[in-house]
């Protein structure tokens, strides 16, 4: 397999082959933990941190793997980087540690970090990658945000609480209220049909954006008369 | 032979959507007079919330999906759901409610699955259960009747509990299901003459069995008209019957209530003929409706028995309609001319 170009593996993991909208991996964190947006960015970057390291240590020993135990080694690796993460975490951000408690071990269960160690770290340099890794990472971070934002929103009413949680004192008025106190809470969008339900239609209005640019494209390549038959019927394979 | 469309729409010749869907709406009105004669106006305030709700919900997506308005409207089924659900809400809760249930009715459960017809989850109960556990306190404050609140509220205080900031505190009344729900001291028929709403009522509860016959009453008009079948009905009636018979308990302290209670109170009618017996999301064949509707009734008693909601109607029928397409495959009727049906999960003979 060909390594392919950068950009393209930029483009992969932010847009067209996204690990939460389009590969609809690691949904377990996903719809868990996107209750704000703090837990979101807290989350997203363990797991990207997890991704791009792991990435980077697969394809290192990507010669030496026997094809058998293959699955077996990468889960180690990752295991290893989410046991880092988990104790940097601890370290650092305690009391989102706190908050995110199982999910942060959970981590090694991500079905997108090991995909992408099988699926491409294990085929190329080591360089291609960690970027694949990061920009996997960021693709999934960024979708975490999202649904955490809007979540956040419809179910409390505000917006980057508790960020002091992640970013320190500094951060501890950051809360933006975006509706009135008497705002009652949509519980549903905290509850995990909320998260569902928010994935859902991120992933729907992905496919209506990639449908239209799609139309655009098709609309774009005119036809000019008299140098071609233009077939009009049937397909052309 | 009868050739009856077991497939939906169930409309035969002669009928159409909006006459079908304008029946079910007329077959309201019997329960609907009497939640108005022993609650106020308050159910009429949901349906009005909820049917401008609706058709703008309606209007709007149809714009959006570039379908003509008009056509989309006049077939009543947006009208249908939003009266369902304004039923279903407690009476003179805030404005918003009725107008978040429906529009997550309207947009999320129907138009997203794709629209009239394609929707797998009943609309009406899905706008029921999102704000049943977004809103838990404002979902269970249910009024009294008449009778035991000293008059329900006028035009002004409905007008003050719906749109200003009112409190309907002084208004709400534990519903029959949630005093049965919460004894476990003292026997049923003790019960039955210490709490007003029993003592001043015949079986299930003054105002709520008045409703619930009314519901029966429009149902059996349905059956008359042959707009919905007996077979979910019944079953869903039957089960919950021999359910309640079960763990009646001869009416100790611990009893989960008589078989009467359960019919007559609660959403139980209102259920059996205008919300199981919907034809796009229910099951399709009539032995398939059996089923449906046993599970139904079934679900519903354990729910409300064991569960953490004293009513359990909504749950129950969101439930089997995950289950509505299994039901299907299993209850396929014979084709005329083959042996046995042929199912999706039959494995194919090499």
């Amino acid at each position: 397999m060909a390594t392919p170009p950068y950009a393209d593996i930029a483009r992969n993991g932010l847009w067209s082959n996204n690990p939460a909208l389009v590969q609809l991996l690691g949904l377990c964190p996903l719809l868990a933990v996107t209750g704000s947006v703090v837990n979101a960015i807290g989350l997203g970057l363990a797991t990207t941190a997890v991704l791009a390291c792991s990435n980077l240590a697969v394809s290192l020993v990507r010669r030496q793997m026997p094809e058998t135990v293959r699955l077996p080694v990468s889960v180690m690796i990752i295991a290893t980087f989410v046991t880092c993460a988990e104790l940097v975490m601890k370290a650092f951000t305690y009391e989102l540690y706190l908050v995110l408690g199982i999910f942060i071990p959970l981590i090694v269960t991500n079905c997108a970090i090991l995909g992408r160690a099988d699926a491409f770290a294990s085929k190329n340099p080591v360089l291609p990658s960690l970027v694949d890794g990061l920009m996997m990472g960021l693709g999934f971070t960024a979708v975490l945000i999202v649904i955490g934002a809007i979540r956040e929103v419809l179910g409390h009413g505000t917006l980057f609480a508790d960020m002091d949680l992640l970013l320190g004192p500094m951060a501890a008025d950051w809360t933006v209220h975006l509706l009135s106190a008497s705002y009652p809470g949509f519980l549903v969008a905290v509850l995990p049909p909320g998260a569902f339900l928010v994935a859902g239609l991120l992933i729907a209005g992905k496919n209506a954006i990639d449908a239209r640019n799609e139309r655009r494209r098709s609309q774009q390549v005119k036809i000019v008369p008299g140098t071609k038959r233009v077939r009009t019927t049937g397909k052309i394979s | 032979m009868t050739l009856i469309r077991a497939s939906s729409p169930h409309a035969r010749a002669g009928d159409n959507t909006a006459r079908v869907m304008l029946q079910v709406a007329a077959a309201t009105i019997p329960g609907v007079l009497a939640l108005v004669v022993y609650f106020g106006i308050g159910v009429l305030i949901n349906i009005a919330l909820c049917t401008v709700t609706a058709l703008a919900c309606e209007a709007a997506v149809m714009k959006l999906r570039q379908r003509p308005v008009a056509f989309y409207l006049k077939d009543y089924s947006a009208l249908v759901t939003a009266l369902l659900l304004g039923i279903a809400l407690p009476a003179y809760c805030v404005w918003w409610i009725p107008v978040v249930g429906t529009f997550v009715a309207i947009m999320l459960a129907k138009h997203l699955y794709g629209g009239m017809g394609y929707n797998p989850f009943n609309p009406a109960m899905v706008g029921y259960v999102v704000l049943l556990i977004s809103f838990p306190v404002d979902m269970t404050r249910w009024v009294g009747p008449a009778e035991l609140i000293h008059g329900a509220p006028g035009f002004g205080e409905a007008f003050s509990l719906v749109f200003g900031n009112y409190n309907v505190d002084g208004f709400t009344r534990a519903t029959p299901l949630e005093i049965v729900r919460l004894n476990h001291s003292i026997l049923l028929s003790q019960l039955y003459q210490s709490e007003p709403i029993f003592s001043q009522g015949t079986v299930a509860g003054l105002g709520w069995e008045t409703a619930s016959l009314g519901f029966l009453v429009g149902g059996l008009f349905l059956l008359l008209r042959r707009v919905i079948t007996w077979h979910a009905p019944v079953a869903m009636l039957a089960a919950l019957t021999l359910m309640s018979l079960l763990f009646y308990d001869a009416g100790s302290s611990l009893s989960k209530g008589s078989p009467l209670l359960h019919l007559f109170s609660g959403a139980t009618m209102l259920g059996a003929f205008f919300i199981i017996t919907d034809p796009v999301s229910g099951a399709t064949s009539n032995k398939g409706r059996l089923i449906f509707g046993a599970g139904v009734g079934l679900l519903t008693y354990v729910i409300r028995a064991w569960g953490n909601y004293p009513d359990a109607v909504a749950f129950a029928v969101l439930l089997m309609n995950f289950a509505a397409p299994t039901i299907d495959n299993y209850t396929l009727p014979r084709t005329y001319g083959h042996k046995a049906p042929r199912r999706a999960t039959d494995v194919e003979e090499q």
